[in-house]
């Protein structure tokens, strides 16, 4: 059984607010699509990969990022649609490689089709970009088995912090939860890689929050009386 | 009356209100100024009437302030909205000079407080030009516009956006509304008050009588609109589609209810038109109702099977969200701030015409089942997106954000 090391510091629970921005560029067709792709901030990427999560959604969302959504619904090209889906931003260790990505998909489709994809006008598409703001809940988590307490009581923003947000934020792309559990004693490799399986792409913050309670309860052999 | 954000913990959530606690603490204290052009009537003064005691409450020192003018001023106020939302209009020198003299006067009544916020939100057109009489303003301003601007009459927008401009940030509702401007624009989507008059739970038998207090006969469909009678909201396109739809359910009935913002001139006319298209169909009622009616509108939004808004512009719709918190699927019009709140054939269905209207209203009512999933739907996606708990925390997010305008990540201590 795993223990806490002493001298290693206890998990800081944060919680955050986001807000989205327009970048006042747009496009009405895949080739726009594409020319601004090539110049908005990596930023922006980011909140349309991500940002998603806190923004008005529907919990069935039909594809995991913004760009194969407009895709399907304003461009009416299913293709696209697919293939823009299937890109996952984990992959990436950085959001450089992500838009690279992104403009090979687009420039495939452009090569393929025989007319440029339109929009109507009232349905472009609009780059967001946003704004975060952190701050510190100040409660601590001493011991990994206090994680399923902590992680009750977290907001969706909070979650979305530690396990969304610190895949950008760390130098090691990973989130904050497994960060942290590598720092303790044995470094909880199993429970560790448990976390790594857990795609948050289709699950709502809360079902995420759910998930990690679930995990971590389990490896700590169930709820404590 | 003004509710304790606690109360709100029992709908919205406790960690939501902890949340919205932690993200105002190092604002304590910072002087917060709204500034509009009428404190009853219109979404706009029923979201302040809110915001401003919470921002209090949370321990900043907020207020909300109001300009007035007189009937040249709105009849100007009023182009101007049509303006922005893209109808030709005039603006003659004669009232645009009424206009900049309105705002001057009530820039000099306002300008010790205005001059000494730390941050202003001057929403919407009338007020705009507050700004450039208050030069020696301290705190950031920022233009709060809550109109579908998203393909304006350019004429307007080019006389007021260099007014705009000199704001240190805008807030629009949506993204297709964010114009061309030299300034962060950040997006804030309205929201609704669950625990207010119009959205509070009704006992049963309120709900039934106020279909007996407009002569409706409770055991027939009732489908409804609530907006001011506007043609942007095109409530005559609602009476052709009930006409339509009443030809395979005969025994449909159709309110459409609506009341007057004060700063609004054209209502009048808009009025009659409706009523001569509902011409003496006794199943068509049309209800002018005061501006304070909002326990009769919460009585009407729960009496109905149905609820439409089938605008043809639209900033926002608070009326949607309103209806699908009371689990109504609502059909409202592919346009503005409706595409976010309606998820087409999830919570509702989005329609281009008076057809599109009739289609679904048939389809619904012959499909009860649907009806009540979407409409579980509906409340469960109002719920998670567009309570006022969330508004309030972009409007604390923002403040935070015009302090650092360079910043896209900003750690508090």
């Amino acid at each position: 059984m795993s223990a806490t090391t002493s001298g290693i510091l206890p998990f800081a629970v944060k919680d955050c607010a986001l807000i989205a921005l327009a970048t006042g560029r747009c496009a009405q067709n895949l080739r726009e699509l594409r020319d601004a792709l090539e110049a908005v901030q990596p930023s922006s990427l980011y909140h349309h990969f991500w940002g998603g999560l806190l923004r008005p959604r529907f919990d069935e969302p039909e594809f995991n990022n913004d760009f194969a959504a407009w895709a399907r619904h304003a461009l009416h090209d299913w293709v696209l649609a697919e293939r823009l889906a299937v890109i996952d931003p984990t992959e990436f260790q950085e959001l450089e490689g992500l838009r690279r990505e992104l403009v090979e998909v687009i420039e495939e489709r452009l090569d393929e089709r025989e007319l440029i994809p339109w929009s109507k006008p009232d349905q472009q598409f609009h780059f967001l970009d946003s704004l975060i703001v952190v701050f510190d809940t100040h409660r601590r988590v001493e011991h990994p088995r206090e994680l399923v307490e902590a992680l009750a009581g977290m907001t969706r923003s909070s979650v979305f912090y530690h396990f969304i947000d610190a895949r950008r934020r760390r130098p090691d792309g990973i989130d904050d939860f497994r960060g942290w559990l590598r720092e303790q004693g044995d470094g909880y490799p199993e429970l560790c890689e448990q976390l790594a399986t857990m795609d948050p792409f289709f699950s709502s913050l809360a079902e995420t929050r759910q998930r990690l309670l679930e995990l971590i309860e389990d490896h700590f052999g169930g709820p404590r009386l | 009356m003004t509710i304790s954000l606690d109360r709100y913990a029992e709908v919205a959530g406790e960690d939501v209100i902890e949340h919205l606690r932690q993200l105002a603490a190092p604002l304590r204290g910072r002087r917060v100024v709204h500034v509009n052009s009428t404190r009853k009537g219109g979404g706009v003064a029923e979201i302040l009437d809110k915001l401003v005691p919470f921002m209090n409450e949370l321990g900043l020192d907020a207020s909300w302030e109001i300009i007035s003018g007189d009937e040249s001023f709105y009849e100007l106020t009023k182009r101007f909205h049509n303006g922005l939302q893209g109808n030709m209009v005039e603006l003659s020198p004669a009232l645009l000079q009424v206009y900049e003299e309105t705002n001057a006067r009530n820039a000099e009544a306002l300008r010790d407080t205005l001059q000494e916020a730390d941050v202003v939100f001057v929403h919407d057109p009338q007020p705009a030009l507050l700004l450039r009489q208050v030069p020696e303003r301290q705190g950031k301003w920022v233009w709060r516009c809550h109109i579908d601007v998203s393909r304006p009459f350019r004429p307007v927008w080019k006389y007021l956006r260099e007014h705009v401009s000199a704001y240190d940030a805008s807030v629009f509702s949506l993204a297709d509304f964010a114009q061309r401007l030299p300034h962060p624009q950040y997006l804030i989507s309205p929201s609704i008050d669950p625990l207010s008059e119009k959205n509070i739970p009704l006992p049963a038998d309120e709900v039934a009588g106020v279909r007996e207090q407009f002569g409706l006969d409770p055991d027939r469909e009732l489908i409804l609109q609530v907006s001011r009678f506007d043609r942007f909201k095109d409530p005559v396109g609602v009476i052709h589609a009930y006409r339509l739809a009443r030809r395979s359910i005969p025994t449909l009935q159709l309110v459409l209810a609506g009341g007057e913002a004060t700063d609004d001139p054209e209502g009048a006319a808009v009025l009659e038109e409706v009523r001569q298209a509902a011409a003496e169909d006794r199943d068509i009622k049309i209800l002018l109702l005061p501006a304070d009616a909002h326990r009769t509108i919460n009585a009407l939004q729960r009496s109905a099977d149905l609820v439409l808004q089938k605008s043809v512009r639209e900033g926002f719709g608070l009326t949607v969200t309103e209806a699908m918190w009371k689990g109504k699927p609502v059909i409202g019009g592919n346009t503005g701030g409706i595409r976010l709140q309606i998820v087409n054939h999830h919570t509702g269905f989005l329609v281009d015409s008076p057809e599109g209207a009739a289609l679904r209203i048939r389809y619904l009512l012959s499909h009860r089942h649907k009806l009540e999933e979407m409409g579980e739907k509906a409340q469960a996606f109002v719920h998670d997106n567009f309570l006022l708990t969330r508004h309030l925390v972009e409007y604390l997010t923002l403040i935070h954000g015009v302090a650092s305008p360079e910043d896209n990540r900003i750690e508090l201590g």
